[in-house]
């Protein structure tokens, strides 16, 4: 293993553009050995063309990559040899069972059957498969598929493991055991790359996230430096249940939080002293309303605004 | 632990893993697929060998029904290896995204194009020998001269692969390869002497034949399937064997640009 101190990834002054249009545009950070690291944004911000610029499976226009220490792309191959791939949709063979899914690929990496044959009961144990061996991939469910992509993406042990988005598209259960087995992952000692769109994912896994958009980084630092340094720390989300004059009442009331933000039919008051609000809340007839702790996502929508990305 | 492969320690190895899981598909498959390779030219071979080689005179010395096989040998292997790098390739990279899969290995994009050649050449290579084995059973082949088919199949079906590869990587869905077959394949199979010899044809058109990857692979095919050395073997074999290089050369190029962009 490199020193703890050379970080697992670092990139500098990134730059890629298709078609005139820059995907990305001056991306800089740098992922610390054993850290889970979070790369944050809307659709179409650019963090799938940042992981494949850092796989080095495209060219940047400029910029310098370095992955578990070698220059990318002129190293790429190297670089690759000590990192795991779970890639945002399923590529599993579906021809193969799961311990074959898992032994083909551990020739890729130049690890014989031999070689793998006695970690594969392991990892599939790990990845909650361990009677799922001999299974076709058409008779897994969408959950199961996942765990053994990370799994696959284990085969060769990697220093880093590179999810593009691990968890989407699966239900409660399957998103909360893959998050348990990302964390063991990291107490390991692995480094963990994720790319992600469910801010709570991101505040529970990663110590350190970018959000990027358009290409660009837009904040930097941990879940909780971020909520605490970007935004109030209460958040009253006020909608009109029956005839409550929601209009009305942010007009006269605006000035007992220290942001109000209105999307569609929900009022949100960002504030640090809450009691006033609530009280004129409580007072107040037809109007429903949460109260809450901020969240990333508060954060993120801050940053990124309301409107939809497609 | 690490036990290493052969391909790990040779780097122009690299395509062997990506053969290896193609292989290892096919073995599941194996009997069904090796039936539907050989059924249907032999039927067509034996129906108009037969059947169609009862009216004819003798060709350059030999009955029609052996003139006939010499080059359904040649045009299976050339099939098979067109659908293997067309159809079950186009499968692998777009449908099932195997490439990217592979892709985020230690592996590059040439080493998953050159495994898909080499396999698809491969199963070239066992369609043409099972033709062959008909035909040596049924008692056509007499001299041990035709085992000298068995590598010019290999440089057929590697000639084929790699132009397929080419149709592939432009390939916006699977109805794109009929055209492959109307434009190029069905024409050229009809004009570099296949069905009948090409001198029926008028001399301009029987040129442009001669001058096709299939006409090499006939050319090579049926003098050693009647016991004879073919002329110009050099000619014939550096053709396809170009046509490989340089069919590989734009299918890798053409495929970076659709995948690695």
């Amino acid at each position: 293993m490199p020193g703890m101190a050379s970080p697992a990834l670092s990139v500098r002054d990134l730059q890629k553009a298709y078609a005139g249009k820059a995907v990305v545009d001056g991306l800089s950070f740098e992922v610390a050995a054993g850290s889970c690291f979070g790369l944050l944004g809307p659709n179409g911000a650019g963090k799938t063309t940042t992981l494949r610029l850092c796989l080095g499976l495209t060219g940047a226009d400029s910029g310098t990559i370095r992955l578990a220490g070698e220059p990318v792309p002129a190293r790429a191959r190297q670089a690759r040899q000590r990192v795991g791939v779970v890639p945002q949709f399923d590529n599993l063979d579906p021809d193969f069972t799961a311990t074959e899914n898992l032994l083909v690929f551990a020739r890729y990496f130049g690890l014989d059957r031999d070689a793998v044959a006695e970690r594969v009961p392991a990892l599939l144990d790990f990845a909650g498969l361990g009677n799922k061996g001999d299974a076709r991939i058409t008779a897994l469910s969408g959950g199961m598929r996942r765990r053994l992509t990370l799994a696959r993406a284990l085969i060769a042990d990697p220093e880093i493991i590179v999810l593009d988005e691990p968890t989407t598209g699966l239900d409660p259960q399957a998103r909360h055991l893959i998050w348990e087995r990302l964390k063991q992952l990291k107490a390991a000692g692995k480094t963990l790359l994720l790319t992600t769109h469910f801010m709570d994912e991101a505040e529970r896994l990663c110590d350190q996230l970018i959000v990027i958009d358009h290409g660009r980084k837009i904040a930097e630092g941990s879940p909780r430096q971020l909520i605490a340094e970007r935004i109030e720390p209460q958040v009253i989300e006020v909608y009109d249940e029956s005839g409550g004059d929601l209009p009305g009442f942010i007009a006269t009331r605006r000035g007992l939080a220290e942001r109000v933000e209105v999307s569609g039919e929900t009022a949100f008051f960002y504030c640090r002293e809450p009691e006033s609000l609530l009280a004129a809340l409580a007072a107040q007839r037809g109007l429903r309303y949460i109260h809450r702790a901020s969240n990333l996502e508060d954060v993120f929508i801050q940053l990124t605004g309301r409107e939809l990305r497609d | 632990m690490k036990r290493k492969t052969l391909a790990s320690r040779y780097r122009w190895l690299g395509w062997l893993p990506v053969w290896q899981r193609n292989f290892g598909v096919w073995r599941k498959l194996a009997l069904t697929s090796m039936l539907g390779n050989l059924a249907d030219p032999v039927i067509y071979m034996l129906g108009l060998g037969y059947g169609l080689g009862s009216l004819m005179p003798d060709i350059g010395g030999q009955p029609y029904l052996a003139f006939l096989a010499a080059g359904t040998v040649a045009a299976s292997t050339m099939n098979a290896a067109t659908f293997e790098s067309l159809y079950n390739a186009f499968s692998r990279m777009h449908v099932q995204k195997s490439w990217d899969a592979i892709l985020n290995t230690p592996l590059g994009l040439a080493d998953v194009l050159g495994g898909e050649l080499v396999w698809a050449a491969s199963k070239a290579v066992l369609s043409g020998s099972a033709i062959l084995l008909v035909i040596t059973l049924i008692g056509l082949v007499h001299d041990p001269l035709a085992l000298w088919v068995l590598p010019c199949l290999l440089l057929i079906g590697l000639a084929f692969a790699a132009l397929g590869l080419i149709w592939t990587a432009l390939a916006p869905s699977f109805d794109f390869f009929m055209y492959f077959f109307t434009l190029f394949v069905t024409p050229m199979t009809l004009i570099s002497g296949v069905f009948f010899p090409t001198d029926a044809l008028p001399g301009w058109l029987a040129g442009i034949g001669a001058a096709l990857p299939l006409a090499q692979g006939v050319a090579l095919v049926r003098p050693l399937l009647a016991g004879q050395v073919p002329p110009d073997i050099a000619l014939h074999v550096g053709l396809l064997l170009l046509t490989t290089a340089l069919g590989f050369a734009v299918a890798l190029r053409l495929t970076t640009r659709r995948l690695l962009k």
